[in-house]
């Protein structure tokens, strides 16, 4: 899986760093999404599944193989 | 009813529309009103009146977010068509906040605060809420009992707690408490309200000044010298700004803490579990199906269609107003397994209670904080917490744009 977020759409609500905060993190300044692992291992792949899902603003992708 | 598909406008019944918001049943004052079930499962959109003026009503899951996350369906009250209520009628004319705003100038404006309200920045003020909370129950017990939590405990804390974001001096808290009670009150008449809303509007307008001479860490000083100072708004905007966090802030949160409380005391054997876990993430998913299962906005999110379009199977035509029923998709059982179940066990990620697309609650990390607070704090302390009426007695908030309750006499 690889992830790819779009900082363009983000609306900075927060959601993926609450489902998945080893993958997703907030920009200090104005909450914008920080994608820390773009590969993440097969552990985390439910929880970023669930990131995608629920972001309000459709900036998460996932590449799946 | 008669079948409709994107391809056929549905042919006006002679009957009118029924009303939207409907009325919550008083033996299930927590089940969204019982022809919501019908709405959400028939084809195409329901036709309801809103505050007398006919809009389509998205009922289902999916709808909801389809139609919140299309451009061509816009929140500016001055778009041709879009569905006028008392409120939105009066502040017509008047410069608007930026959730009232379509891309890309909402966001622009948005993103100048986003930063004030992310999941860190909210964790670093967690200690001080809780201090907040704890001194409200001090004094909510030293008045005795019976208390009514919604003027003790509930609206106090939210009300609190964007007083200290915006940087309202410590003095002036109780200035600042009184007029947006008065602003957010049932009882309140509408004269009273336009007083409060200039005196607050006033009040904020002096701060704008003084944190201009004297910044500190505060919004409205950030606003002031990040923002007003360099151009990109004006100081009339920050106030503007600082008003509309005052009020989405506190109606909303004080009333899911009443009736998530409520809610809690009718499901003993949760809110047992709420009260003895030294869990955070059960204490964060009991607030999800919490913020779920009552899903108090009930008429808040109002659209309408900038072009031709359809949502569920309906045709919209440009200009009609929609209605976003959140309180049905968030009992929708083609996304949520048993919808009708408060279970604080369920997975509930997704839900609508903050609605969606980019107008989604800006505030919404800090309301989680604030309701996973003080619903835990209040049961730790109050074990014996009761209702102190019948439940029948109890006053729902029914005909509120914010569902909840407008008193709530507790015992402990």
């Amino acid at each position: 899986m690889k992830v790819e977020v779009d900082v363009a759409k983000c609306v900075a609500s927060g959601q993926c760093v609450l489902v998945a905060p080893d993958v997703f993190d907030q920009r200090d300044e104005d909450g914008m999404v920080v994608l820390l692992d773009e590969t993440p291992a097969p552990g985390l792949r439910d929880a970023v599944r669930e990131s995608a899902m629920v972001c309000p603003a459709t900036a998460i992708h996932l590449v799946e193989p | 009813m008669s079948s409709t598909t994107t391809t056929t406008t549905r042919t006006e019944d002679n009957a009118d529309p029924p009303g939207f918001p409907g009325t919550r049943s008083a033996r299930c004052p927590f089940d969204p009103p019982a022809e919501y079930a019908g709405w959400r499962d028939a084809e195409g959109l329901q036709r309801v009146l809103w505050h007398g003026n006919p809009v389509w009503l998205v009922s289902r899951f999916d709808d909801i977010r389809a139609a919140l996350s299309d451009p061509r369906i816009s929140a500016d009250p001055r778009s041709p068509g879009f569905p006028v209520s008392p409120m939105n009628a009066a502040g017509a004319n008047t410069s608007s906040a930026f959730p009232r705003m379509d891309d890309p100038e909402h966001a622009r404006l948005r993103r100048m605060l986003t930063g004030d309200f992310t999941v860190r920045r909210v964790d670093q003020m967690r200690p001080h809420i809780q201090e907040l909370v704890n001194g409200f129950l001090d004094q909510m017990i030293g008045k005795g009992q019976p208390a009514d939590l919604v003027v003790e405990y509930a609206l106090p804390i939210p009300s609190m707690v964007i007083s200290l974001l915006l940087g309202v001096p410590y003095a002036d808290h109780e200035f600042f408490q009184q007029h947006s009670a008065v602003l957010i009150g049932r009882n309140s008449s509408a004269d009273e309200k336009s007083t409060a809303s200039t005196e607050l509007s006033r009040y904020l307008f002096d701060l704008v000044a003084s944190k201009e001479r004297e910044p500190a860490d505060d919004i409205i000083s950030r606003q002031v010298h990040e923002r007003v100072a360099t151009g990109e708004i004006s100081r009339q905007t920050a106030v503007v700004n600082a008003m509309g966090l005052l009020i989405a802030g506190h109606e909303t949160t004080a009333n899911m803490i009443a009736l998530g409380t409520l809610a809690l005391l009718e499901n003993p054997g949760q809110l047992a579990r709420v009260r003895d876990t030294d869990n955070p993430a059960l204490v964060a998913n009991a607030v999800e199906e919490l913020l779920r299962y009552l899903t108090i906005p009930q008429d808040v999110v109002a659209r309408v269609a900038t072009e031709d379009l359809a949502i569920g199977g309906q045709l919209i035509r440009a200009g009609e107003g929609l209605m976003m029923n959140l309180t049905a998709g968030n009992r929708d059982a083609r996304f949520f397994d048993r919808p009708d179940t408060f279970d604080i066990d369920a997975n509930t990620r997704g839900h609508l209670a903050f609605g969606y697309g980019t107008h989604q609650c800006l505030g919404q990390s800090l309301a989680r904080a604030e309701l996973q607070i003080a619903l835990p704090a209040l049961l730790r302390r109050l074990p014996g917490l009761r209702l102190a009426i019948p439940m029948e007695q109890v006053n729902f908030r029914h005909d509120m744009t914010v569902y909840g309750v407008h008193e709530l006499p507790v015992a402990w």
